[in-house]
This record gives C-alpha cells, structure tokens and sequence, in this order.
C-alpha cells in the first residue's frame, strides 16, 4: 500500500506497539508474571490514551498549523459520556439489588428515584437532569461521545474559520471555549455533579465479580488498539493528497486558497474529526482512572497536550505518541511522590513543586535549540538531515514550520 | 469615463468601473478593461501603479469599493465570491514572490495543482489516476523539471521557483491565467524559456501578464495595457504605447 511506503516508520510503530501490549500482557497480575502491578498497568492504559489524543494535535497543528488550545475539552466530553453510563448502570444494579429485599416489588420510579438520589445527593438534587436523558443506554451513550463533541467542534469550527480567525486570536479563541466549558461543568446545576464529577467509573456494571486486575488489562488492550487504529487513520490522512494540502495550508493557506481548496472547509474537516478522535481517547481514558471532573477540562490541559506534541516533535505522527508518552510518564514520575527530593543545605527541591518548571524549561529550551523535539532523534539514525536553504519559516503562515523542522 | 466596451461573444473578462481606497488611497479608479478569451496581454506601470491590486480583486482577495468583474459566457460577477469558488471557475494566479509549497516535492505540488475533484473527501480518498500522471510528468517536462520531481521545491533555484509555480497554474487548467512578474529575479536564459512557456499557454486561453522588463515584454509580442494611478493610461501594441507621451513622462522616461 502506498501509505506504508511512503511512511516507513509506519511498521516500526506497529511491531514497537504489538511487543508493548504482549509485554504488558505477561508482566500483569492476571495473566503473568505479576512484575506490573495493576495501577501500573492502568497509568500505561492512560498513556496510551494521552498518546492517541497527542496524535490528534498533531494532525490540527503539527500537519494543518491551527494550533487549537482545546483539544483536551473534547478528551474531557468524551469521557463525561461513557462515565454517564458507567455511573448510571452501575448504580441501578445495586439500587435494584437492595430494593429486591423489600415486600412489595418496588416501581420502575421508585427505582428512578433511588438511582436520582444516589447519584445527584451529593449536588443535593434527585431528580435526573435532561443531559441524563439517554444514561440507561450503553448504546445511545456511546453515540453520544462521538456527536457531543463531534457537533461542538463543528460548531465552534464553522463560527472561527469561517471568519478566518487564524493564528494566536483562534488560540484564544479555543481556549476561552475550553474555560467556558470547564467552568459550566463546575456549576452544581450542570447536571453533571458540579466539582464533584463522575467517579466510580473503573467498576463496570455487572462485572463486580471480575477482578481489576483483569478490568485493567483489557482497558489496556482496547487503548492499545485504539492507538493502532488512530495511527493509521492519521497516516492515511497525512500520506496522500490530502495530506499535502493540509500541509500546505499549514505553511500557506492563501496560496491553498489560489488553487481552488476550500481551506474553511478543510480546516473544519481536520478541527471537528480530531475533536472526535480525542473523544475517543477521553472515553477509554476514565474508565481507567476511575473518575472524572472539572478540572480535567481545564484550559491547562490543552495547554500540555502542544507542549507533548511540541517535546516530542510535531508533523510527525510518532513524535506525537513519544512526546505524550514520555512527557506523562515522566510527570506521573516526579508528581507521584517517587521521585527523591534533592536537599541542597538551603533548601530543599520538592520534585512535585518544581516539575512544573523543569517541564516549563523544557519546552523552552527545545522550541529554541531542538525543533524537531525527541523525534529528532530519529533523524539521526536514518540520517535524515535537514535542508539548508536559509529561509526559515517554509511558508508565511504563523503555524508554518521552520525550517529546521524540515527534513530533506 | 472611458465607457465599459459592451460585452461581446470574444471577451472573457470583463473589468468595469472598478474602485478600491486603501485608507482614503486611491489604489485602482475606475478602471475597465477587457480581455478575449485566448489572448495574450501585457500590463505595465510604474510601481504602484495598482496592477497587483487588480489582480487582487478579479481573484477575489480584495473586495473593490465598486464596479463590476464579469467573467466567461455567462457574464457572471466574481464580485463577492471567495477566492477557492473564484479558481475553481477557471482563475489561476502566480503571485510576485514565488509561491510554492517549499516543504513539499515538486511532484506534490503539480499534483495537488491538477485539475479535479477539490472538496474534502474527494481529496481524502483520491487516487492518482494514469492521466493525472502522465500531467504532472508533460508539465514538469515543459516547466524544464522533469528530472527534479522528487525533490523539495524549498532546495530549487528562484527561476525554477517561479517555472514550478507557472507549472501550477496550468495544472488548474484555467481559462485564464494572471501572472505576476514572472521574470523577476531570472537570468536572460531562463527569461526566454519563460516566454516560451507563456506564449504556448496562451494559445489555448487568456494569459495576463504584468511585467516592468521591457525586452520581456517586447518578446511577448502582444497588446499591452499601460496602468497609471489606479486606471488605463494607454492601451495597444508595445510600439503604440512607448511612443504615447503620457507613458513616456510617467513611467518610461524616468
Ligand atoms: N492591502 C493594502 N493596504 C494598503 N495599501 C495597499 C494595499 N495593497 C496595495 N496598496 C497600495 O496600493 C498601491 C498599488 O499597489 P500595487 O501592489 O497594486 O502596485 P503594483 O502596480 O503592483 O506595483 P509594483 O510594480 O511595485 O508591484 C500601492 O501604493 C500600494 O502601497
Ligand atoms: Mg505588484
């Protein structure tokens, strides 16, 4: 096929990734070795995820230049979708188990009630918002982490580009949605239980007998193969002509425009099928972490979520997966408390305060001296140089890349 | 006012009445002019003169303060379409600078120039087909890059900068084609196989061509059109128009 010829890492990821997932597989407690504990399995289940989303940033910036600071606010929604039913399945069978002791058979509202109450107690409400309306269906929920987030990024896509809002003004413009979003779902009466978000959502309903060890390692599959499959869906994307075009809008969107492509039409296509892409990493993420609030939207996230694509290298699509990989890794590392804090006489370096800044220098220090982040590496081994034409940016566009970014 | 000529079967643009200020400037008055559809015409002027503006405005990139574009047999307005509907109908444009695609091949740029199918998912599922190929390939013979196909168009020369993005424009296949300073920045060789180039382009359609090189210009052998301040200060083949004593004072004679 042509995509694999033209992309030969294409193989490498997916020999790299099988050899992972098999790996992971015989180190777990259910079904090996048990080197791996099964929160251990679960943070790799999430990076995996955290890495499916970085591809999707690097398909709306590193390969078509709309930095967007609000992919994360999709991640989130799709989550907030699955975590819906999760909760609200997982809730009625344990209502209706103690409801089955009772003389009389209790009435499908008491049974509505009881799950009202025990869900939206905390929010100090019982009754079910409209936003509930599809919970009870694994179904109609799953549609709808592909629709909710699917529509608003459409929606919010056809208002920016066709307005040709570019630039640092569209990054702005995704991150007030983001914040406008964050702080919505903050309200009690958003019907999404305010700060207290969803939470329970590692027990899937019906399965109490099944142990998380088990749980945690198909979660781990299913991230693992949505993965795969974003991968070549992105490189597919990128290696024929469409990609050249988004390329091209990427580095010069009027001239794009000059030939005939509608570049409003092509910058909605990528922003509203990324936003979905995300979704879908956000919908296997929680259910692996277990629960999911507010502050996960935070403008902030989308923030980190460039600054992967940015560290491992963007307008390459396994410089997305490292960067995000690494870099999550790397924090779960220095914020859960494992790492050693270093004592210098004066003071005292407490990892989980300062990996803010040592990550924060990173970026710096990359943008400046290593544009091509870690995927630059890569370069270096199948000597792939950068041209030397000395015309810095390859187009006037402000998502252009620069010419060290390039490769010959 | 020079009166708008009437609209006959031979034109194939029609420019009238057109204004456009930039900030209370005056960059284009009331100019109109037409143009047939396989002919070839040269536009002069000082710098400034506003002949990248019109081009602006019949490809939609600016939007005049008034006056009318029609364009083909049915006389439609380009006023107020965008720029991608305005190609599509069969504009093409080379800007001043060479513009092309620098991070990609020279073969990537043909190819996405080529004339098809240009809406999001007709573009996501296109297969390069024998005949787009075999395009690609003519074109790149005839633009003299035949054998740089495979190479990033950032690394070529500016010549054949500007030869590639010439290459694109015929890729469209427009009806006509308005080309910006072409010969800028190009050794007398490359100049010549310039002309070549747009002179077998025009026997097929419209070529417009804005160039201050006037041996260029003489090569082409065709009308010319002389701008000044934003409107036609004369108009008729080279010679005419160099001995006119209004081009003399405004443009040649400095
Ligand atoms: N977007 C703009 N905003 C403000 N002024 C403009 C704009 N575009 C053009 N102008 C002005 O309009 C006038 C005509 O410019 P134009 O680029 O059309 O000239 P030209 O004939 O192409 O000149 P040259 O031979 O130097 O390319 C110039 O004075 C220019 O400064
Ligand atoms: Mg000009």
């Amino acid at each position: 096929m042509d995509m694999f010829k033209k992309t030969p890492s294409l193989p490498i990821f997916i020999a790299v990734l099988v050899i992972f997932t098999l790996a992971v597989t015989f180190l777990s407690e259910a079904y090996g070795a048990g080197a791996i504990s099964t929160s251990f399995v679960k943070t790799l289940g999430k990076t995996l995820c955290l890495a499916l989303v970085a591809i999707a940033m690097d398909l709306v910036w590193g390969y078509t230049g709309i930095l967007s600071l609000g992919h994360f606010a999709f991640f989130g929604l799709g989550g907030y979708m699955i975590g819906m039913w999760l909760m609200y399945a997982r809730t009625k069978l344990i209502v209706v188990e103690s409801m089955a002791s009772a003389a009389l058979p209790p009435t499908p509202s008491e049974i509505s009630d009881a799950i009202g109450t025990q869900i939206f107690g905390v929010v100090g409400s019982s009754d079910f918002p409209l936003i509930w309306t599809f919970a009870h269906s694994f179904w109609a929920q799953i549609a709808l982490v592909v629709l909710v987030p699917g529509i608003l990024a459409l929606i919010f896509g056809w208002l920016a580009f066709r307005s040709r809002v570019t630039g640092v003004y569209l990054s702005i413009l995704t991150q007030a949605m983001t914040l406008a979003l964050s702080l919505y779902l903050f309200q009690n009466d958003s019907g999404l239980r305010g700060n207290n978000g969803l939470s329970g959502l590692q027990n899937l309903p019906g399965a109490d007998a099944i142990s998380q060890d088990y749980i945690s390692v198909w979660f781990f599959w299913a991230s693992s193969l949505a993965l795969l499959l974003t991968y070549l869906l992105a490189t597919f994307l990128v290696s024929g002509k469409f990609g050249s075009v988004i390329r091209g809008i990427r580095d010069d969107e009027a001239r794009v425009r000059f030939l005939g492509y509608s570049v409003e039409g092509f910058k909605l296509f990528v922003f509203t099928l990324t936003g979905v892409i995300a979704a879908i990493g956000g919908a296997l993420y929680y259910p692996q972490a277990g629960i999911i609030n507010p502050a996960e939207i935070a403008p902030i996230a989308s923030i980190y979520l460039a600054v992967w694509v940015a560290i491992g290298g963007r307008g390459r699509i396994y410089g997305a997966v490292i960067g995000a990989a690494f870099v999550s890794l790397v924090s779960t590392y220095f914020t859960g408390g494992q790492a050693p804090d270093i004592n210098l006489g004066f003071y005292t370096i407490k990892w989980v305060d300062w990996w803010l800044v040592l990550l924060g220098l990173s970026f710096v220090l990359v943008t400046l001296f290593a544009p091509k982040g870690i995927g630059g590496l890569f370069d270096l081994i199948s000597h792939r140089m950068s041209p030397d034409r000395h015309g810095l940016p390859l187009g006037p566009d402000k998502g252009s890349l620069r010419e060290e970014e390039a490769e010959k | 006012m020079s009166a708008p000529a009437t609209q006959s079967a031979g034109t194939l643009l029609e420019v009238s009445g057109i204004s456009v200020s930039f900030d209370g400037f005056k960059a284009i008055n009331n100019l109109s002019f037409s143009i047939g559809p396989a002919e070839m015409r040269a536009i002069i002027g000082p710098n400034g003169a506003g002949k990248t503006t019109f081009m602006d405005i019949v490809t939609g990139k600016t939007k005049p303060d008034e006056g009318k574009v029609l364009w083909g047999d049915l006389s439609r307005n380009l006023i107020g379409m965008n720029e991608a509907r305005i190609a599509r109908a069969g504009i093409g444009r080379k800007f001043q600078r060479p513009t092309v695609f620098e991070d990609q091949t020279v073969f990537e740029n043909l190819l996405m120039a080529v004339k098809n199918d240009r809406n999001p998912l007709a573009v996501l599922f296109f297969k390069p087909k024998f005949k787009d190929l075999a395009k690609v390939e003519e074109l790149a013979a005839e633009i003299g890059l035949a054998d740089q196909l495979s190479r990033k168009s950032g690394e070529l020369s500016h010549g054949q900068k500007q030869w590639l993005e010439i290459g694109m424009l015929l890729a469209q296949d427009p009806k006509l084609l308005l080309v910006d300073e072409p010969a800028a920045g190009m050794t007398l060789g490359e100049r010549e196989h310039t002309t070549d180039i747009l002179k077998e382009a025009a026997k097929t359609r419209a070529v417009v061509v804005v160039e201050h090189d006037m041996e260029f210009v003489r090569r082409l052998d065709c009308k010319v059109t002389v701008l000044h301040e934003g409107s036609v200060l004369a108009e008729g083949s080279l010679d005419h128009v160099t001995q006119n004593q209004d081009v003399i004072d405004v443009y040649l004679g400095r």
